[in-house]
């Protein structure tokens, strides 16, 4: 704004009335603002709770839980703290968050092209899906994929059995679980040595491609460092691997690797849900690209396939980012609707059950807010960056 | 949406300045309508009908202080609350008391600024089995499935149980009672817990009642009782109160058929209770026929419970541990004098 071109003498003006100072003492002052305000909230707060004689601080972190948990990735019992309960929710939302942004980009990805395919059927199929799923409320599609995943599986008695000992019935699907024997972390090892030999190697092809134009055989070559390297490794060890086998008990079955029909119910209620949105993203990305590009590769001799790929997809991307984001943020926080159908989330555990059975509804919902804050900021930050790798890069 | 309004209300309670606590009797008349926190969907206790008419003992209660307030029992609105909303409800000032089976613990009672008013229910958490299971004792559970609701002492007593007795357990826990029982139903647990008495009204809800059993171990003791909020003690005292009237009469025979006749009555303990004689309404803040008022227009404990759970019920509960401590039962009342 300051006119400093050259030669013009700058005038001379009160730092009362200059527009810089200002500015920054109505910053100053707003910050003081908030922060007072911030801080009187908290401490009326406490005052407020102390008079009503509820509990308050955060020392219930370390207290006995005394409640069971159905699926948690780190050890659990009873007798754990409330603090241990807390991991266990947090991390049984970030399982089923990251497993459900990964299966509902490639769902919503090809769900978006196919609405724009030329053929009349995949095209009514892929915008029937989405102006059906897009439209019902979350809630009622979770309860529906729980009851039917219920409903449809056999009772436990009557379980069906799967290939590898494995047994699918209405607890959930069971299948063995892998333990490793001593000598079994060699093939860690291998696994580390091939990812970051094949990294190496790609790099190298790279910029020999450019210098001599020469293609190197890239991916059979990562394939033989990733899968190959340990799986020699793992044979010259002499197999250090066991299976533990799901069994059945009297009620249950033990052993094994256990996955729970919530949690099978909710992944497939966000999935489905996210990907319909996910699918219009896609959709308007690509159409934003100008056909001009299309016809451009074509003319030089480019078939769909790789137009599609090389072409409009990159451009397309960096109109698909933005959005796409606010998706995967949306399908963290609806997974909160985990307390309908029961699936232990960070929701339900901390700010359901532990909520209520400490009492101490301020610092609880705080917490969780915080967590919520964390996650959709790191993702929006990552997202963020890898937006602008994919930039055009002007130049 | 009730849950996030809740919570925003629990934020709440912390952050504006609180209100003035003692007045919640001015608070009431002034309105002209009790708030109560009932339970809305546990047959027995609290329920509402097709018309929104409710039902149900804890229900009863909250008119019983309705009549001793407004002489009118039906000057009351229910708010009907989850196992895990109920107390952030009380708390924040949307319900004046909290009738909704809720077990009084050392916990509840200290540390969430509540008091608990005396117990209107003795109970004791029990199990649900299919008969096909064909499982006749608790102590068979072992590795067993079982569905709970959250936010409840059930929770809580059910992973003690197994713990103390070496069983393994698998929990699944939901949020609402309906889908609790619903996942029981279609076989995602062996067992469904609560409390005993919400067993009885549970199992009505099943597909075939028939075909499920109640185990005979009771693990715990659940004594049910109204709360109200710390620091109004003339509130505490009202809520403590209209349930001691309704055993008093009970334990002197009145009932809401013949309590006109008993008004006519010489005993003095009639005499005071139903406040022809003394002033002790008045010093509840109430008026002196306020025990009058409760046994005409709701009844006195007898006539609630056969009503609601007893054998007039379909629920069929004998009165076992809540008869009157001359038959043999815990409830018993301090005298009016
Ligand atoms: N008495 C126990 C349990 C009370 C409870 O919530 N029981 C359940 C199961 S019978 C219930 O009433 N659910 C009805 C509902 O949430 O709508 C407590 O105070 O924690």
């Amino acid at each position: 704004m300051s006119v400093t071109t050259g030669g013009m003498e700058k005038p001379k003006v009160s730092p009362l009335y200059d527009p810089r100072i200002r500015s920054i003492a109505y910053q100053v002052l707003l910050c003081a603002i908030i922060v007072f305000l911030i801080y009187s909230a908290i401490s009326n707060a406490a005052e407020n709770l102390q008079k009503a004689r509820i509990a308050s601080g955060f020392g219930f972190w370390e207290n006995t839980a005394g409640f069971d948990i159905s699926q948690s990735l780190i050890e659990y019992s009873t007798a754990s703290s409330y603090g241990r309960a807390f991991w266990v929710g947090l991390l049984n939302t970030l399982l089923v968050a990251a497993i459900g942004i990964v299966l509902a980009t490639i769902l919503g990805f090809i769900v978006g092209i196919m609405r724009l395919s030329k053929n009349f059927v995949v095209s009514r199929v892929a915008s029937g899906y989405v102006e059906l799923i897009r439209n019902l409320p979350l809630l009622l599609q979770l309860l529906f994929w729980y009851n039917a995943v219920l409903k449809a599986l056999p009772e436990m008695r009557d379980s069906i059995n799967l290939p590898w000992g494995s047994f699918l019935n209405n607890r959930g699907l069971f299948f063995p679980q892998p333990v490793g024997q001593p000598g079994f972390n060699a093939v860690w090892i291998a696994l580390l040595i091939g990812l970051i030999g094949s990294i190496a190697f790609r790099y190298w092809a790279k910029k020999r491609q450019e210098q001599t134009g020469q293609q190197a055989p890239v991916f059979l070559v990562s394939l033989a460092l990733i899968a190959g390297l340990p799986l020699v490794v793992f044979l010259a060890m002499g197999s250090p691997l066991q299976f533990v086998f799901p069994e059945r008990g009297r009620f249950n079955i033990r052993g094994g690797v256990e996955i729970l029909p919530e949690f099978v119910a909710l992944l497939f209620g966000l999935v489905i849900y996210t990907a319909s949105f996910i699918a219009e993203v896609v959709r308007a990305g690509i159409l934003a690209v100008s056909n001009g590009q299309t016809e451009a590769s074509y003319s030089l001799g480019m078939r769909p396939g790789p137009t599609l790929r090389l072409v409009v997809v990159p451009q397309a991307m960096r109109v698909i980012i933005p959005p796409l984001t606010s998706q995967y943020l949306n399908l963290t926080k609806n997974s909160s609707l985990a307390v309908a159908i029961g699936y232990p989330d960070l929701v339900q555990i901390f700010t359901g059950t532990v909520l209520n059975q400490t009492g101490q509804a301020v610092e609880v919902v705080a917490i969780t807010m915080a967590v919520y804050l964390s996650i959709s900021i790191t993702t929006s930050l990552f997202m963020n960056w890898y937006n602008s790798r994919i930039a055009l890069v002007e130049r | 949406m009730k849950r996030l309004l809740s919570l925003a209300f629990a934020a709440a309670v912390g952050l504006t300045a609180s209100a003035a606590s003692a007045q919640t009797l001015n608070t009431v008349k002034q309105r002209g309508v009790l708030n109560c926190g009932s339970n809305g969907s546990l047959a027995g206790f609290g329920l509402p009908d097709a018309q929104g008419n409710w039902t149900g003992l804890d229900v009863d209660f909250c008119r019983a202080v309705a009549a001793a307030i407004f002489n009118d029992a039906s000057k009351v609105k229910f708010v009907p609350l989850t196992a895990k909303d109920r107390f952030t409800a009380l708390q924040s000032g949307e319900v004046d008391v909290l009738a909704r089976n809720t077990t009084w613990t050392s916990s509840r009672d200290t540390s969430l600024g509540l008091n608990f008013g005396p117990v209107n229910y003795y109970d004791g958490q029990g199990f649900l089995v299919r008969k096909s299971l064909k499982v006749n004792s608790a102590l068979e559970l072992n590795d067993a499935a079982v569905c709970v609701q959250q936010g409840t002492t059930t929770e809580l007593n059910l992973a003690d149980y197994f713990r103390a007795n070496k069983m393994k357990l698998k929990t699944v826990t939901f949020a609402a009672a309906d889908e609790t029982v619903k996942a029981y139903d279609a076989g995602r647990c062996d067992a469904f817990t609560t409390d005993a008495s919400g067993l009885y009204a549970e199992r009505l809800r099943l597909a075939n009642p028939a075909d499920h059993i109640v185990l005979p171990e009771i693990i715990s003791k659940e004594p049910l009782g109204p709360v109200v909020r710390h620091g109004d003690d003339q509130w505490f005292d009202i809520v403590k109160w209209t349930h001691y009237a309704m055993i008093n009469a009970e334990e002197l025979g009145i009932t809401k058929a013949n309590v006109d006749d008993m008004k006519k009555s010489d005993n003095p303990d009639i005499k005071r209770l139903l406040g022809t004689e003394g002033k002790h309404g008045e010093a509840l803040g109430l008026s002196n026929d306020w025990a009058y008022q409760i046994v005409k227009l709701v009844g006195n404990y007898s006539d609630i419970f056969e009503k609601n759970v007893g054998m007039a019920s379909p629920l069929k509960i004998a009165r076992g541990q809540n008869a009157l401590w001359t038959k043999g039962g815990l409830q018993y009342a301090p005298p009016v004098r």
